[in-house]
Protein backbone atom coordinates (compact mmCIF):
# COMPACT_ATOMS: atom_id res chain seq x y z
CA UNK A 1 0.00 0.00 0.00
CA UNK A 2 1.76 3.38 -1.30
CA UNK A 3 0.05 5.46 1.49
CA UNK A 4 1.40 3.27 4.28
CA UNK A 5 5.04 3.51 2.80
CA UNK A 6 4.66 7.10 2.41
CA UNK A 7 3.97 7.13 6.12
CA UNK A 8 6.56 5.00 6.78
CA UNK A 9 9.16 7.28 5.31
CA UNK A 10 7.45 10.89 7.02
CA UNK A 11 8.01 8.61 10.18
CA UNK A 12 11.47 8.04 10.11
CA UNK A 13 12.18 11.71 8.33
CA UNK A 14 10.40 12.79 11.62
CA UNK A 15 12.47 11.04 13.93
CA UNK A 16 15.65 11.28 12.44
CA UNK A 17 15.06 15.01 12.34
CA UNK A 18 13.95 15.07 16.26
CA UNK A 19 17.01 12.65 17.02
CA UNK A 20 19.17 15.72 16.34
CA UNK A 21 16.38 17.97 18.03
CA UNK A 22 14.75 19.89 15.05
CA UNK A 23 11.96 19.31 13.22
CA UNK A 24 11.35 18.92 9.23
CA UNK A 25 9.41 22.63 9.68
CA UNK A 26 12.80 23.95 10.95
CA UNK A 27 10.51 25.26 14.31
CA UNK A 28 11.81 24.91 17.99
CA UNK A 29 10.54 21.70 19.90
CA UNK A 30 8.26 24.29 22.03
CA UNK A 31 7.29 26.40 18.71
CA UNK A 32 4.09 26.74 17.60
CA UNK A 33 3.49 27.77 13.84
CA UNK A 34 2.04 31.05 12.80
CA UNK A 35 -1.44 31.77 14.40
CA UNK A 36 -4.03 33.81 11.95
CA UNK A 37 -7.24 35.04 13.38
CA UNK A 38 -10.19 36.33 10.93
CA UNK A 39 -12.99 37.37 13.77
CA UNK A 40 -16.78 37.73 12.37
CA UNK A 41 -16.39 36.07 9.22
CA UNK A 42 -19.96 35.05 9.62
CA UNK A 43 -23.24 37.00 9.80
CA UNK A 44 -25.25 35.32 10.51
CA UNK A 45 -24.11 33.87 13.70
CA UNK A 46 -23.99 35.42 16.88
CA UNK A 47 -20.40 35.02 17.10
CA UNK A 48 -17.74 33.73 14.76
CA UNK A 49 -14.07 33.05 13.44
CA UNK A 50 -11.50 31.33 11.29
CA UNK A 51 -8.55 30.33 12.75
CA UNK A 52 -5.11 29.50 10.78
CA UNK A 53 -2.93 27.77 12.34
CA UNK A 54 -0.52 26.90 10.08
CA UNK A 55 -2.44 25.02 7.45
CA UNK A 56 -4.60 23.79 9.47
CA UNK A 57 -7.93 25.83 9.17
CA UNK A 58 -11.02 25.84 11.33
CA UNK A 59 -14.26 27.51 11.64
CA UNK A 60 -16.08 28.48 14.91
CA UNK A 61 -19.56 29.58 14.66
CA UNK A 62 -21.61 30.67 17.97
CA UNK A 63 -25.57 30.31 17.54
CA UNK A 64 -27.90 31.13 20.76
CA UNK A 65 -31.29 30.83 21.60
CA UNK A 66 -33.16 30.73 24.73
CA UNK A 67 -33.90 27.67 26.15
CA UNK A 68 -34.64 25.49 29.66
CA UNK A 69 -31.42 25.61 32.28
CA UNK A 70 -29.89 22.28 33.61
CA UNK A 71 -31.88 21.25 36.92
CA UNK A 72 -28.50 21.30 38.87
CA UNK A 73 -27.88 24.80 37.52
CA UNK A 74 -31.43 26.87 37.89
CA UNK A 75 -30.29 30.48 37.01
CA UNK A 76 -26.75 29.53 34.91
CA UNK A 77 -26.72 29.80 30.80
CA UNK A 78 -25.55 26.87 28.93
CA UNK A 79 -23.11 25.73 26.53
CA UNK A 80 -23.35 23.06 23.99
CA UNK A 81 -20.14 22.50 22.25
CA UNK A 82 -20.13 19.96 18.95
CA UNK A 83 -17.67 19.23 16.31
CA UNK A 84 -17.57 18.36 12.91
CA UNK A 85 -14.45 16.66 11.16
CA UNK A 86 -16.23 16.97 7.60
CA UNK A 87 -14.66 15.03 4.82
CA UNK A 88 -13.57 17.94 2.78
CA UNK A 89 -11.35 18.73 5.83
CA UNK A 90 -8.69 15.35 5.44
CA UNK A 91 -8.93 12.31 3.22
CA UNK A 92 -9.64 10.33 6.42
CA UNK A 93 -11.71 11.85 7.78
CA UNK A 94 -15.77 10.29 6.88
CA UNK A 95 -19.10 11.21 6.49
CA UNK A 96 -21.83 9.90 9.47
CA UNK A 97 -22.33 11.23 12.86
CA UNK A 98 -19.52 12.05 15.00
CA UNK A 99 -16.70 9.63 15.84
CA UNK A 100 -14.68 9.26 19.35
CA UNK A 101 -12.33 11.60 17.72
CA UNK A 102 -14.95 14.65 16.85
CA UNK A 103 -16.26 13.66 20.71
CA UNK A 104 -12.84 14.04 22.15
CA UNK A 105 -12.50 17.39 20.26
CA UNK A 106 -15.80 19.12 20.82
CA UNK A 107 -15.54 17.89 24.80
CA UNK A 108 -11.95 18.89 25.43
CA UNK A 109 -12.79 22.33 23.83
CA UNK A 110 -15.53 22.14 25.64
CA UNK A 111 -13.69 21.61 29.07
CA UNK A 112 -11.33 24.65 28.32
CA UNK A 113 -14.06 27.42 27.95
CA UNK A 114 -16.41 25.46 30.70
CA UNK A 115 -13.68 24.80 33.36
CA UNK A 116 -11.82 28.80 32.70
CA UNK A 117 -15.22 29.92 33.80
CA UNK A 118 -14.96 32.06 30.78
CA UNK A 119 -18.05 32.55 30.31
CA UNK A 120 -20.00 34.19 32.88
CA UNK A 121 -23.14 31.52 32.81
CA UNK A 122 -24.90 33.57 35.90
CA UNK A 123 -25.63 36.46 33.56
CA UNK A 124 -27.08 34.52 30.48
CA UNK A 125 -30.24 33.56 33.01
CA UNK A 126 -33.99 35.13 31.61
CA UNK A 127 -35.93 33.39 34.53
CA UNK A 128 -34.53 31.28 36.90
CA UNK A 129 -35.15 27.65 36.51
CA UNK A 130 -37.52 28.17 33.07
CA UNK A 131 -35.56 30.35 30.68
CA UNK A 132 -31.82 30.96 30.02
CA UNK A 133 -29.42 31.66 26.96
CA UNK A 134 -28.12 28.69 25.35
CA UNK A 135 -24.51 28.66 23.64
CA UNK A 136 -24.02 26.75 21.10
CA UNK A 137 -20.05 26.58 19.75
CA UNK A 138 -20.08 24.58 16.70
CA UNK A 139 -16.32 23.86 15.39
CA UNK A 140 -16.29 23.27 11.74
CA UNK A 141 -13.02 21.50 10.44
CA UNK A 142 -11.88 22.83 7.22
CA UNK A 143 -8.31 21.77 6.84
CA UNK A 144 -6.55 19.05 9.16
CA UNK A 145 -2.56 19.72 8.58
CA UNK A 146 -2.10 18.82 12.39
CA UNK A 147 -3.71 20.03 15.49
CA UNK A 148 -7.47 20.72 15.29
CA UNK A 149 -7.85 20.66 18.72
CA UNK A 150 -5.63 23.93 19.79
CA UNK A 151 -6.89 25.66 16.59
CA UNK A 152 -10.40 24.86 17.40
CA UNK A 153 -9.87 26.32 21.07
CA UNK A 154 -8.47 29.34 19.41
CA UNK A 155 -11.04 29.87 17.17
CA UNK A 156 -14.06 28.85 19.62
CA UNK A 157 -12.90 31.64 21.83
CA UNK A 158 -12.21 34.08 19.67
CA UNK A 159 -15.53 33.45 18.35
CA UNK A 160 -17.04 33.94 21.55
CA UNK A 161 -15.12 37.36 22.36
CA UNK A 162 -17.14 38.47 19.44
CA UNK A 163 -20.63 37.15 20.07
CA UNK A 164 -23.34 39.50 20.66
CA UNK A 165 -26.02 37.87 22.46
CA UNK A 166 -29.54 38.61 19.79
CA UNK A 167 -32.11 39.34 22.73
CA UNK A 168 -33.92 41.87 20.33
CA UNK A 169 -34.81 38.73 17.95
CA UNK A 170 -36.52 37.20 20.57
CA UNK A 171 -37.86 39.89 22.13
CA UNK A 172 -36.11 39.98 25.14
CA UNK A 173 -34.56 43.46 24.72
CA UNK A 174 -31.59 44.82 23.67
CA UNK A 175 -28.70 42.88 22.20
CA UNK A 176 -25.85 42.82 24.23
CA UNK A 177 -22.01 41.25 24.16
CA UNK A 178 -21.24 37.95 25.24
CA UNK A 179 -19.89 38.25 29.05
CA UNK A 180 -16.37 36.99 28.41
CA UNK A 181 -13.95 37.19 31.21
CA UNK A 182 -11.11 34.98 30.42
CA UNK A 183 -9.10 33.18 27.81
CA UNK A 184 -8.45 29.59 28.05
CA UNK A 185 -5.99 28.29 25.90
CA UNK A 186 -5.02 24.84 25.56
CA UNK A 187 -1.59 23.65 24.28
CA UNK A 188 -1.22 19.90 22.87
CA UNK A 189 2.04 18.14 22.30
CA UNK A 190 3.10 15.02 20.49
CA UNK A 191 4.95 12.95 22.46
CA UNK A 192 7.79 11.19 21.02
CA UNK A 193 9.44 8.43 23.97
CA UNK A 194 10.99 11.04 26.00
CA UNK A 195 10.83 13.75 23.68
CA UNK A 196 7.82 16.50 22.80
CA UNK A 197 7.36 18.26 19.55
CA UNK A 198 4.54 21.04 20.14
CA UNK A 199 1.53 21.86 17.82
CA UNK A 200 2.21 19.10 15.52
CA UNK A 201 1.58 19.19 12.20
CA UNK A 202 0.31 16.41 9.83
CA UNK A 203 3.18 14.83 8.91
CA UNK A 204 5.12 14.83 12.21
CA UNK A 205 1.59 13.08 13.63
CA UNK A 206 2.87 10.31 11.31
CA UNK A 207 4.26 9.18 14.24
CA UNK A 208 1.07 8.24 16.12
CA UNK A 209 -1.83 9.86 17.68
CA UNK A 210 0.26 10.33 20.85
CA UNK A 211 -0.61 13.46 22.09
CA UNK A 212 -1.05 15.65 25.59
CA UNK A 213 -3.28 18.53 26.36
CA UNK A 214 -3.14 21.20 28.68
CA UNK A 215 -5.51 23.71 28.67
CA UNK A 216 -4.47 27.25 31.33
CA UNK A 217 -6.65 30.18 32.24
CA UNK A 218 -5.16 33.82 32.43
CA UNK A 219 -3.61 33.24 35.61
CA UNK A 220 -2.37 30.27 34.78
CA UNK A 221 -4.01 27.97 36.68
CA UNK A 222 -4.50 24.55 34.93
CA UNK A 223 -8.06 23.66 33.65
CA UNK A 224 -8.09 20.86 31.57
CA UNK A 225 -5.56 17.83 30.95
CA UNK A 226 -5.94 15.45 28.23
CA UNK A 227 -3.84 12.34 27.96
CA UNK A 228 -4.79 10.91 23.90
CA UNK A 229 -3.45 7.76 22.36
CA UNK A 230 -2.07 4.82 23.23
CA UNK A 231 1.60 5.55 24.99
CA UNK A 232 2.98 5.61 28.31
CA UNK A 233 4.01 9.28 29.57
CA UNK A 234 7.08 9.68 31.94
CA UNK A 235 6.61 12.36 34.94
CA UNK A 236 9.53 13.77 33.95
CA UNK A 237 8.15 14.63 30.50
CA UNK A 238 4.61 15.20 31.99
CA UNK A 239 5.85 18.29 34.40
CA UNK A 240 8.24 19.85 31.69
CA UNK A 241 5.04 19.91 29.80
CA UNK A 242 3.15 21.54 32.13
CA UNK A 243 5.83 24.23 32.47
CA UNK A 244 6.17 24.77 28.44
CA UNK A 245 1.87 24.51 27.89
CA UNK A 246 2.07 27.43 30.07
CA UNK A 247 4.95 29.61 28.50
CA UNK A 248 3.07 28.80 25.17
CA UNK A 249 -0.16 29.95 26.13
CA UNK A 250 0.47 33.31 27.60
CA UNK A 251 1.66 34.52 24.06
CA UNK A 252 -1.36 32.24 22.29
CA UNK A 253 -3.74 34.63 25.01
CA UNK A 254 -2.15 37.51 23.83
CA UNK A 255 -2.32 37.10 20.01
CA UNK A 256 -6.29 36.27 20.58
CA UNK A 257 -6.53 39.12 22.89
CA UNK A 258 -4.98 41.43 20.26
CA UNK A 259 -7.51 40.16 17.71
CA UNK A 260 -10.62 40.73 19.22
CA UNK B 1 -34.93 17.00 42.48
CA UNK B 2 -31.06 17.81 42.59
CA UNK B 3 -29.52 17.78 46.11
CA UNK B 4 -27.85 20.71 46.93
CA UNK B 5 -24.18 21.67 47.76
CA UNK B 6 -23.48 20.99 51.17
CA UNK B 7 -22.00 23.60 52.77
CA UNK B 8 -18.66 22.16 53.72
CA UNK B 9 -16.92 18.97 52.18
CA UNK B 10 -14.54 18.57 54.78
CA UNK B 11 -15.26 19.17 58.75
CA UNK B 12 -12.69 19.27 61.22
CA UNK B 13 -9.64 17.34 59.02
CA UNK B 14 -12.42 14.69 58.07
CA UNK B 15 -14.50 14.13 54.71
CA UNK B 16 -18.00 13.93 54.60
CA UNK B 17 -17.61 10.08 55.05
CA UNK B 18 -15.20 10.40 57.69
CA UNK B 19 -12.32 9.66 55.51
CA UNK B 20 -9.02 11.14 56.13
CA UNK B 21 -7.73 13.28 52.85
CA UNK B 22 -5.22 10.46 51.55
CA UNK B 23 -7.72 7.25 51.98
CA UNK B 24 -9.02 5.15 50.00
CA UNK B 25 -13.12 3.89 49.90
CA UNK B 26 -12.96 -0.04 50.49
CA UNK B 27 -12.34 -2.22 47.82
CA UNK B 28 -13.52 -5.41 47.01
CA UNK B 29 -12.23 -7.53 44.24
CA UNK B 30 -13.68 -10.59 42.93
CA UNK B 31 -11.65 -12.71 39.83
CA UNK B 32 -13.43 -14.77 37.24
CA UNK B 33 -17.08 -13.82 38.06
CA UNK B 34 -18.34 -14.69 34.46
CA UNK B 35 -18.74 -18.00 33.23
CA UNK B 36 -18.36 -17.31 29.19
CA UNK B 37 -16.00 -14.56 29.46
CA UNK B 38 -12.54 -15.63 28.93
CA UNK B 39 -11.72 -12.96 31.74
CA UNK B 40 -13.66 -11.43 34.46
CA UNK B 41 -13.50 -9.29 37.60
CA UNK B 42 -16.50 -8.19 39.70
CA UNK B 43 -14.83 -4.49 41.75
CA UNK B 44 -16.47 -2.36 44.22
CA UNK B 45 -14.81 0.88 44.99
CA UNK B 46 -16.77 2.75 47.40
CA UNK B 47 -20.68 2.72 46.07
CA UNK B 48 -19.10 1.91 43.02
CA UNK B 49 -19.88 -1.56 41.11
CA UNK B 50 -18.61 -2.85 38.19
CA UNK B 51 -18.01 -5.63 36.07
CA UNK B 52 -15.65 -6.23 33.50
CA UNK B 53 -14.84 -8.85 31.03
CA UNK B 54 -12.08 -10.02 28.59
CA UNK B 55 -12.78 -11.85 25.33
CA UNK B 56 -10.16 -12.53 23.38
CA UNK B 57 -7.47 -12.65 21.48
CA UNK B 58 -10.17 -13.66 18.54
CA UNK B 59 -11.04 -13.16 15.37
CA UNK B 60 -11.98 -9.71 13.76
CA UNK B 61 -15.37 -8.80 13.10
CA UNK B 62 -15.70 -6.85 11.24
CA UNK B 63 -12.67 -8.17 9.19
CA UNK B 64 -11.83 -5.01 7.66
CA UNK B 65 -10.21 -3.46 11.16
CA UNK B 66 -7.94 -6.46 11.44
CA UNK B 67 -4.22 -4.96 11.56
CA UNK B 68 -2.12 -7.50 10.29
CA UNK B 69 1.18 -6.35 12.69
CA UNK B 70 -1.17 -6.36 15.55
CA UNK B 71 -4.44 -7.40 17.67
CA UNK B 72 -6.78 -4.02 17.77
CA UNK B 73 -8.04 -3.83 21.32
CA UNK B 74 -11.52 -2.15 22.10
CA UNK B 75 -12.89 -1.55 25.06
CA UNK B 76 -16.91 -0.18 25.69
CA UNK B 77 -17.42 1.54 29.13
CA UNK B 78 -21.24 1.53 29.33
CA UNK B 79 -23.32 2.72 32.39
CA UNK B 80 -26.96 0.80 33.52
CA UNK B 81 -29.64 2.75 33.04
CA UNK B 82 -30.35 1.90 36.69
CA UNK B 83 -26.67 2.90 37.73
CA UNK B 84 -27.23 6.70 38.50
CA UNK B 85 -30.00 9.02 40.33
CA UNK B 86 -32.02 9.90 37.41
CA UNK B 87 -32.48 6.82 35.20
CA UNK B 88 -29.25 6.94 32.15
CA UNK B 89 -30.77 6.71 28.80
CA UNK B 90 -29.52 2.93 27.40
CA UNK B 91 -26.54 2.95 24.88
CA UNK B 92 -22.96 5.18 24.80
CA UNK B 93 -23.26 8.83 25.00
CA UNK B 94 -20.37 11.44 24.50
CA UNK B 95 -19.03 11.19 27.88
CA UNK B 96 -18.83 7.24 27.45
CA UNK B 97 -17.64 7.39 24.26
CA UNK B 98 -14.83 9.72 25.86
CA UNK B 99 -13.91 7.84 28.31
CA UNK B 100 -14.08 4.54 26.24
CA UNK B 101 -11.36 6.11 24.30
CA UNK B 102 -9.02 7.23 26.87
CA UNK B 103 -9.70 4.01 28.89
CA UNK B 104 -8.69 1.97 25.38
CA UNK B 105 -5.52 4.27 24.89
CA UNK B 106 -3.95 2.89 28.53
CA UNK B 107 -4.79 -0.79 27.60
CA UNK B 108 -3.29 -0.35 24.23
CA UNK B 109 -0.42 0.91 25.67
CA UNK B 110 0.41 -1.87 28.46
CA UNK B 111 -1.21 -5.38 26.41
CA UNK B 112 1.54 -6.89 23.76
CA UNK B 113 -0.74 -6.78 21.43
CA UNK B 114 2.12 -7.88 18.98
CA UNK B 115 2.10 -11.67 19.90
CA UNK B 116 -1.71 -11.48 18.20
CA UNK B 117 -1.59 -9.79 14.70
CA UNK B 118 -5.03 -10.16 13.05
CA UNK B 119 -6.81 -10.79 16.28
CA UNK B 120 -9.18 -8.59 18.71
CA UNK B 121 -8.84 -8.04 22.44
CA UNK B 122 -12.12 -6.80 23.38
CA UNK B 123 -12.84 -5.26 27.09
CA UNK B 124 -16.53 -4.94 28.06
CA UNK B 125 -16.90 -2.56 31.26
CA UNK B 126 -20.44 -1.99 32.81
CA UNK B 127 -21.14 0.15 35.03
CA UNK B 128 -23.78 -1.47 37.94
CA UNK B 129 -24.07 1.59 40.10
CA UNK B 130 -22.14 5.00 39.73
CA UNK B 131 -20.62 6.91 42.59
CA UNK B 132 -18.11 8.97 41.23
CA UNK B 133 -14.34 7.71 39.93
CA UNK B 134 -16.49 4.62 38.01
CA UNK B 135 -13.92 5.06 35.06
CA UNK B 136 -11.43 4.56 37.59
CA UNK B 137 -13.16 1.68 38.82
CA UNK B 138 -13.57 0.16 35.56
CA UNK B 139 -9.77 -0.09 34.53
CA UNK B 140 -8.84 -1.64 37.85
CA UNK B 141 -11.23 -4.53 37.06
CA UNK B 142 -10.42 -4.48 33.45
CA UNK B 143 -6.97 -4.97 34.17
CA UNK B 144 -7.62 -7.79 36.75
CA UNK B 145 -9.83 -9.42 34.11
CA UNK B 146 -7.29 -9.23 31.50
CA UNK B 147 -4.68 -11.27 33.58
CA UNK B 148 -7.69 -13.59 34.15
CA UNK B 149 -7.96 -14.17 30.42
CA UNK B 150 -3.99 -14.40 30.72
CA UNK B 151 -3.44 -11.67 28.22
CA UNK B 152 0.15 -10.91 28.14
CA UNK B 153 1.15 -7.36 29.26
CA UNK B 154 3.70 -5.06 30.40
CA UNK B 155 2.46 -4.52 33.60
CA UNK B 156 -1.19 -3.73 35.79
CA UNK B 157 -3.08 -1.03 35.22
CA UNK B 158 -3.92 0.73 38.35
CA UNK B 159 -6.45 3.70 38.77
CA UNK B 160 -7.64 6.19 40.94
CA UNK B 161 -8.35 9.77 41.02
CA UNK B 162 -7.37 12.98 43.24
CA UNK B 163 -9.85 15.93 43.53
CA UNK B 164 -9.59 19.22 44.97
CA UNK B 165 -12.24 20.10 47.72
CA UNK B 166 -12.48 22.97 49.59
CA UNK B 167 -9.04 24.41 48.40
CA UNK B 168 -7.92 20.64 49.98
CA UNK B 169 -6.34 17.73 47.64
CA UNK B 170 -8.55 14.60 48.04
CA UNK B 171 -7.86 10.62 47.36
CA UNK B 172 -10.25 8.74 45.38
CA UNK B 173 -13.09 11.67 45.38
CA UNK B 174 -17.35 10.41 46.36
CA UNK B 175 -19.93 11.52 44.28
CA UNK B 176 -20.66 15.36 46.69
CA UNK B 177 -17.01 15.30 46.51
CA UNK B 178 -16.66 15.09 42.38
CA UNK B 179 -19.72 17.23 42.25
CA UNK B 180 -18.98 20.32 44.19
CA UNK B 181 -15.52 19.79 44.13
CA UNK B 182 -12.80 22.36 42.36
CA UNK B 183 -11.24 20.04 40.44
CA UNK B 184 -11.38 16.51 39.37
CA UNK B 185 -8.04 14.56 37.60
CA UNK B 186 -8.35 10.49 36.92
CA UNK B 187 -4.99 8.76 35.93
CA UNK B 188 -3.85 5.35 35.80
CA UNK B 189 -0.58 4.10 36.22
CA UNK B 190 1.48 1.45 34.91
CA UNK B 191 2.79 -0.76 37.75
CA UNK B 192 5.27 -3.17 37.11
CA UNK B 193 7.72 -5.53 39.79
CA UNK B 194 5.63 -3.45 42.46
CA UNK B 195 7.02 -0.01 41.08
CA UNK B 196 5.56 2.75 39.35
CA UNK B 197 6.55 2.74 36.55
CA UNK B 198 4.58 5.28 33.81
CA UNK B 199 1.31 7.25 33.43
CA UNK B 200 -1.24 5.48 30.68
CA UNK B 201 -4.57 7.98 31.46
CA UNK B 202 -3.81 11.38 32.65
CA UNK B 203 -7.15 13.82 32.37
CA UNK B 204 -8.46 16.55 34.36
CA UNK B 205 -10.92 19.38 34.94
CA UNK B 206 -11.71 22.14 37.23
CA UNK B 207 -8.81 25.06 38.21
CA UNK B 208 -5.52 23.79 39.60
CA UNK B 209 -2.17 25.47 40.23
CA UNK B 210 0.79 23.78 38.58
CA UNK B 211 2.26 22.95 41.44
CA UNK B 212 -1.14 21.28 42.77
CA UNK B 213 -1.03 18.92 39.89
CA UNK B 214 2.11 17.65 40.73
CA UNK B 215 0.82 17.28 44.36
CA UNK B 216 -2.23 15.26 43.01
CA UNK B 217 0.34 13.15 41.14
CA UNK B 218 2.18 12.16 44.16
CA UNK B 219 -1.09 11.66 46.04
CA UNK B 220 -2.49 9.29 43.04
CA UNK B 221 0.75 7.46 43.12
CA UNK B 222 0.40 6.68 47.02
CA UNK B 223 -3.60 5.42 46.11
CA UNK B 224 -2.43 3.50 43.16
CA UNK B 225 0.21 1.56 44.96
CA UNK B 226 -2.94 0.49 47.91
CA UNK B 227 -4.84 -0.86 44.90
CA UNK B 228 -2.21 -2.14 43.09
CA UNK B 229 -1.72 -4.51 45.98
CA UNK B 230 -5.53 -5.61 46.38
CA UNK B 231 -5.61 -6.13 42.59
CA UNK B 232 -2.64 -8.89 43.04
CA UNK B 233 -4.25 -10.49 45.91
CA UNK B 234 -7.68 -10.93 44.49
CA UNK B 235 -5.59 -12.54 41.50
CA UNK B 236 -3.29 -14.42 43.80
CA UNK B 237 -6.33 -15.67 45.96
CA UNK B 238 -7.66 -16.99 42.67
CA UNK B 239 -5.22 -19.06 41.39
CA UNK B 240 -1.79 -19.39 43.47
CA UNK B 241 -3.93 -21.27 46.43
CA UNK B 242 -5.47 -23.42 44.56
CA UNK B 243 -2.13 -24.58 43.42
CA UNK B 244 -0.64 -24.66 47.12
CA UNK B 245 -3.84 -26.80 48.09
CA UNK B 246 -2.82 -29.02 45.17
CA UNK B 247 0.50 -29.71 46.07
CA UNK B 248 -0.54 -29.93 50.41
CA UNK B 249 -2.81 -32.89 48.92
CA UNK B 250 0.13 -34.36 46.42
CA UNK B 251 1.83 -34.58 50.44
CA UNK B 252 -0.29 -35.83 52.20
CA UNK B 253 -0.96 -38.81 49.56
CA UNK B 254 2.68 -39.74 49.87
Amino acid sequence: MPEDALAEIKRDYVLSKLRDGERIDGRKLDEFRNIEIYPNIITKAEGSALVKLGNTQVVVGIKMQPGEPYPDAPNKGVIITNAELVPLASPTFEPGPPDENSVELARVVDRGIRESEAIDLEKLCIEEGKNVWIIFVDIHAIDDDGNLLDASSIAAISALLNTKVPASRFGLGEDYPLPVRDIPVSVTSLIAGSKYLVDPNKDEMSIGDYTLTISTNQKDYIVAIQKSGGYLLSEELFDELLEVSIRNARKIREIVANKS
Amino acid sequence: MPESRPEKLIIDGKRLDGRKFDELRPIKIEVDVLKRADGSCYLEMGKNKVVAAVYGPREVHPRHLQDPSKAIIRYRYNMAPFSVEERKRPGPDRRSIEISKVSKEAFEAVIMKELFPRSAIDIFVEVLQADAGSRTACINAASVALVDAGVPMKGILTSVAVAKVDGQLVLDPMKEEDNYGEADMPFAFLIRNSKIESIALIQMDGQMTKEEIKMALELAKKGAMEIYKLQREAIMKRYVTEEGIEVEEVNTDA
